[in-house]
């Protein structure tokens, strides 16, 4: 690619990042009463989007090669207990990140 | 608005983004040596980041720029990795109508990690939630620019391994998630996404099952919109 090509195909990503952002904000602006279909998919998407992100975070484990995903699982559910006995963020995150590393380093 | 109250806010905020410190300042020195490595001049990675400010479609944009010129599936490319914005978008309207000024850098700056926060933090009594949203946003932002200059510019001297750090995001989607169980009052939606997310995975591999999965969660929360209104209501 040439500097031109290259500064064009930056700008076109650019271009189509900022729809997916702005678009929803575009055809349900602020003033008009958005449908109340709109409005029960924004309150019970979230819900859903969340949990399409927990396992958009584990599409690159291979459950049927190398260690089975083991060190990713293992840490994920110790990650969810940890958050459920002690409600504590920092102390999950840092838990569970501390033992993925100990699990990939040392163990498997 | 007095300047106590934008500190109010910015302070509010920091505590919440101090996972995506950690997770952003890692992906983005990785972001950075990656595009090195690619065989790109510093200024490239940054320049991305400070325009486009999307993880998993810089590292893609990284392969697409070492090919030959194609606008159009470049384009087509970006709407699919992206297509999740519109859903935060939509479940944002409320939360970021009456921002003003402010309304086009939040938005601008929406990615997984501030809409994660922004759509589940409980905000304290006192505190602008507009400024509270936009500092979340701004502060993530500023991280990835960070981490991606350290890692354009001071790359490839780095001498540690940093494999795994980033499980840091992982684990903070998963602590959302489990807060999230514990205040609901229905799981469906939780569970649809979840079951539905890792069928498409398994039928259509980690490369393309995010637009599947977001059309099969739309279907699944349109054809069970009456008993989950019920729910929700009861």
């Amino acid at each position: 690619m040439t500097n031109t090509q290259i500064i064009l195909t930056v700008a076109i990503i650019m271009g189509a990042t900022m729809l997916t952002r702005f678009i929803s904000f575009l055809v349900f602006p602020a003033g008009k009463e958005t449908p109340a279909f709109i409005q029960y998919l924004g309150k019970v998407l979230p819900a859903a989007a969340m949990a399409m992100l927990v396992v958009y975070c584990f599409k690159g484990v291979d459950l049927t090669s190398g260690n089975h995903g083991a060190p990713e699982l293992i840490a994920g559910v110790a990650v969810a207990l940890m958050h459920k006995w002690k409600h504590s963020m920092l102390l999950s995150i840092g838990g569970g990140t501390a033992l993925y590393l100990v699990l990939i380093h040392f163990v498997f | 608005m007095p300047n106590h109250k934008l500190a109010a806010a910015a302070k509010a905020a920091f505590p919440h983004t101090i996972p995506i410190l950690t997770g952003f300042l890692v992906l983005g020195i990785a972001y950075g040596i990656y595009m090195k490595a690619l065989g790109f001049s510093p200024i490239v990675p940054i320049l991305i980041s400070v325009f486009v400010f999307a993880g998993s479609m810089q590292f893609v944009a990284g392969s697409v720029l070492t090919g030959a010129f194609a606008p159009v599936s470049t384009f087509l490319l970006t709407l699919m990795v992206n297509a999740r914005h519109v859903f935060y978008g939509i479940s944002m309207l409320e939360k970021y109508r009456d921002l003003g000024k402010k309304k086009f850098p939040t938005i601008f700056w929406m990615c997984d990690e501030s809409f994660s926060i922004n759509v589940s933090a409980e905000i304290p009594q006192g505190v602008d939630k507009g400024w509270f949203y936009f500092f979340v946003s701004l502060f993530d932002y500023s991280y990835w620019l960070i981490g991606t200059t350290l890692g354009a510019i001071l790359g490839q001297f780095i001498p540690f391994d940093t494999t795994g750090v980033d499980f840091a995001m992982t684990a903070l989607f998963i602590v959302i998630l489990v807060s999230q169980w514990e205040k609901e009052k229905s799981h469906i939606s939780t569970l649809g996404g979840l079951g539905i997310s890792l069928v498409c995975l398994v039928l259509f591999g980690a490369d393309h099952f995010i637009v599947a999965s977001m059309v099969g969660i739309v279907l699944f929360l349109t054809l069970l919109r009456r008993p989950i209104e019920r729910r929700l209501e009861a």
